[in-house]
């Protein structure tokens, strides 16, 4: 291909990368929240509520902004939802409360902006020094919670809450999981997920235990004998791989571990090719493709295998990327890589249709310094093989309270089933929370009993 | 086209919007820009004896609602805090300039006859068209026994009425305070004074809101708060009514009656009008928005009216009156059932939480797949309205008319323990 292999850091000045990396969409004044929150309808049995996996009272919040009741606005969404500020920056809302608002039906698109006024109330929380909950007494009960993005930091806070004494363990040196490591810069800007994380600890009784990893420094055998109960909220750790020889070669590199080492960094000194190939259409493909642009990259295609219509990604989502500057192409499947002494130089695409299948006879080249996979996260069970904990379909078994085949043993959020949002797995941790918390008053009773 | 034109107890304006006596009428400056927007006439700001008031800051405090502003206003201002003799020339000049306007003056001095003799030349002078009595004020110029204090008590509208009618050959306009027990009582006194016309609603005794901050009734002027006079849109339900019982008493039969309070636009204007008001006075609605309002309640109106076939005012002005009659004789076998159209619906639930709460649980909900499925009990329905008065779309639910079978009153009606007997 005769093209030189072009990796480098710092292609943009820092002045541009800040405002590339600034709050995406800014939040709202307090003239555009009021206008807004007049708008809602108030509806009763609101169909918004029924679409928000931690069904957050939107009618009531939104009716509390329009009344000027801050306070009660964002406790409203905090007693649902205790990360309900990270959701209103990240979640998909078209797809979900937004999607359900009754103004759509009266004009499409035009849905109140559920997401941006959670965002003002969470926001109008984040800036006073009072937490909005109270820890209860504490029970003396430990619970142990493996992973500390947003399933177990929903349930740690609601464990404490409840008066438990919880320990999160995670591998990484900060907690927030994805939330800090594994969504778009923009999105939550200004270093909100750490800001929410020490709001979410203010209430006191959760520790943090950092480089912890599950199976390797740390095991389920081990935390059953310390604790009352371990929440496992492990995530998906693993990546899939396109299945080339020579995947391995420099420029190639899984999708999610680019995000995290952009958001680990400073971004001048972030990596990206000048001419950068995604291949996925999820958030993460969208989230990569987005950022690389920002951080300088000169030509940004997102090839996904199948249409639009198919993409993980919201219409929203893939939008954003067409406007950042992204060429999306469907209907291409990866065929193989072209290395030049073991770096990529491009990358071969097969044509396909929903009829026919891919042709490899029927194909197109990509030239590429870099190449970021996105084709999708998958649960690793290894670090609790030996712990006989039933996993089907490749995630973790969990009844209706995320009780796990393992007595004692609860999980939730992205490493079991169910959708992969940050709101779901915010629903699965306090929902397990409250299982857990049922289970240990409980039993403290019956020893009552017993001691009695 | 529709013809606008307007004579009112004699005084004539290309159509009947005339801004009322208020602070948009006070200067020339702004009379003139009136004039030049299109308004038909002026109530001219109340005059006074010199010297003249002095007036506070602030002066006003509002009323929102859900995002609107200013769906209520409400005043502490006095009368014009101008020397007369400025008010004075200046009307003139005005008057002059603009000959085929409406220029009329309010007036308000105290409850001495000489005093009114002494005033009304220097008015009369002008070339005004005709004078309103502002005997509606119900803040600071009552605590000094004019405005509301002297339109509270009936023998004096009638006798300073008199006085009026007694030195000069202007048209006197009555303007009533709406802050009374029974509109009628001071309405007969000015007939029976010879008013030529009256002019309703004035301010509304009010406090609008309370600063909480403050600890005090808004607007606050040095840490207090007075009582103002209530007006704007949220008023015209109260000015509807009580113009609607002067136009249909018999003592009060024929006298021409310009209707304010609350009209915000043609609409307003053309309701006024079938409730038995030959002109109309505005004020908010230009305080809110500028005087170029007035086009579209001219155009407005002209295209409602050319719509139904009338052709001038006359034939619009007092149209609902027979038809506003008292609780007794409305038919009581008449009955409406509301109706939803499914096709329309959104599903906000919000027909369904009003009947099921604070009505007649007669709107049944399901959750359907797609969305919340709202239908009514026809057996349970009683007909009220509220479900269509509190349903966010425009003509989805409307109350069905049922046959109705004849006519039954409450006065002949059997579960009337005073009912008439054939």
């Amino acid at each position: 291909m005769g093209t030189r292999f072009d990796i480098a850091c710092g292609r943009l000045p820092e002045a541009v990368l800040d405002l590339n990396f600034a709050d995406a969409h800014p939040g709202l004044s307090n003239e555009q929240a009021a206008l807004e929150a007049d708008r809602c309808f108030y509806c009763y049995d609101a169909p918004c509520v029924e679409a928000c996996p931690t069904d957050i009272d939107i009618p009531r919040f939104i009716k509390a902004i329009a009344s000027d009741n801050l306070a009660g606005a964002s406790k409203t969404i905090l007693q649902s939802n205790i990360l309900g500020g990270s959701c209103a920056r990240v979640c998909p809302t078209e797809i979900l409360c937004e999607q359900k608002c009754v103004h759509t039906a009266i004009e499409a698109n035009h849905a109140v902006r559920i997401g941006a006024l959670q965002r003002f109330a969470t926001d109008w929380q984040m800036n006073q020094t009072t937490h909005p909950f109270q820890r209860a007494q504490s029970t003396g009960r430990r619970v142990a919670i493996v992973g500390a993005g947003p399933a177990g930091l929903a349930c740690a806070h609601r464990l404490a809450m409840h008066g438990h004494d919880v320990t999160i363990f995670d591998r990484h040196e900060a907690p927030g999981g994805l939330n800090q490591y594994g969504v778009a810069a923009y999105k939550l800007a200004d270093n909100f997920a750490q800001k929410e994380i020490d709001f979410l600890m203010s209430i006191g009784g959760i520790q943090f235990q950092g480089g912890a990893v599950l199976g390797q420094t740390i095991t389920l055998a081990d935390l059953r004998q310390s604790y009352h109960a371990v929440f496992l909220g492990i995530g998906l750790s693993g990546v899939r791989a396109l299945g080339f020889e020579n995947e391995g070669v420099e420029g190639v590199l899984d999708a999610v571990a680019f995000i995290e080492a952009l958001r680990s960094s400073t971004l001048s000194e972030v990596p990206v090719g000048r001419r950068v190939v995604v291949i996925g259409g999820g958030n993460t493909a969208v989230d990569a493709a987005v950022q690389a642009k920002r951080l300088g990259a000169e030509e940004i295609t997102l090839v996904y295998r199948r249409g639009p219509e198919h993409m993980s990604a919201t219409s929203v989502e893939r939008e954003w990327a067409q406007t950042n500057g992204v060429t999306v192409r469907f209907w291409a499947s990866p065929h193989h890589l072209l290395t030049d002494q073991d770096a990529v130089q491009g990358i071969c695409f097969s044509r396909g249709t929903p009829e026919g299948g891919y042709d490899p006879q029927d194909s197109f080249t990509l030239e590429a310094d870099m190449v970021l996979k996105a084709i999708g996260q998958v649960f690793v069970p290894d670090p609790i093989q030996k712990d006989q904990i039933l996993v089907e379909n490749g995630r973790i078994v969990v009844d209706a309270h995320g009780r796990t085949s393992m007595p004692g043993v609860y999980a939730g959020g992205d490493c079991t089933a169910g959708e992969d949002l940050t709101v779901a797995a915010v629903r699965d941790g306090r929902d397990a929370a409250e299982a857990i918390h049922a289970e240990l008053m409980a039993s403290s009773v019956e020893k009552d009993a017993n001691n009695g | 086209m529709a013809d606008l034109r307007t004579v009112f107890a004699g005084i004539k304006s290309p159509n009947p919007f005339w801004l009322a006596s208020a602070p948009p009428t006070d200067k020339e400056y702004n009379v003139r820009r009136a004039f030049q927007a299109g308004w038909g006439g002026v109530v001219w700001k109340t005059l006074g004896e010199d010297p003249p008031v002095v007036n506070l800051s602030s002066r006003y405090g509002a009323l929102g609602f859900e995002g609107r502003r200013l769906i209520g206003l409400n005043n502490i201002e006095l009368i014009s805090d101008r020397p007369l003799a400025t008010n004075i020339a200046e009307i003139k000049r005005v008057k002059r300039e603009f000959p085929d306007r409406a220029v009329i003056v309010s007036l308000m001095v105290p409850c001495e006859e000489d005093k009114w003799k002494a005033i009304l030349p220097i008015v009369e002078e002008t070339g005004a068209d005709g004078i309103e009595l502002n005997f509606g004020c119900p803040h600071g110029m009552s605590e000094r026994n004019m405005g509301a204090a002297v339109g509270q008590v009936p023998e004096y509208v009638e006798m300073v009425t008199r006085w009026c009618k007694q030195n000069t050959r202007m048209p006197v306009i009555v303007k009533l305070t709406p802050n009374v027990t029974n509109i009628l009582m001071p309405a007969r006194a000015a007939r029976a004074g010879g008013a030529d016309a009256v002019s309703l609603i004035n301010t509304i005794q009010s406090v609008i809101g309370v600063d909480l901050d403050a600890m005090a009734p808004m607007p606050v002027v040095g840490g207090k708060g007075t009582h103002g006079g209530y007006c704007g849109p949220a008023v015209k339900p109260i000015a509807l009514r009580m113009i609607g019982e002067i136009a249909r008493d018999p003592t009060m039969a024929g006298i021409p009656i310009s209707g304010i309070g609350g009209i915000s636009n043609w609409r307003d204007s053309a309701e006024f009008l079938a409730m038995g008001a030959g002109s109309l006075q505005v004020c908010t609605a230009a305080m809110h928005y500028g005087f170029r309002i007035v086009e579209d309640m001219i155009d407005g109106l002209s295209n409602w009216m050319d719509g139904k076939g009338y052709e001038r005012l006359d034939d619009v002005t007092g149209r609902a009156v027979s038809q506003f009659v008292p609780w007794n004789q409305l038919n009581m076998k008449f009955r409406t059932i509301a109706d939803i159209d499914q096709d329309a619906c959104v599903g906000c639930g919000l027909c369904h939480i009003a009947c099921e709460d604070t009505s007649h649980q007669a709107i049944s909900k399901r959750n359907g797949p797609d969305r919340r499925h709202y239908e009514v009990i026809e057996d349970e329905c009683v007909g009220c309205n509220l479900c269509a008065h509190v349903c966010p779309v425009d003509d989805c639910i409307t109350m069905v008319p049922q046959p109705v079978d004849g006519e039954l009153t409450w006065p002949e009606h059997p579960s009337n323990p005073h009912r008439i007997t054939a």
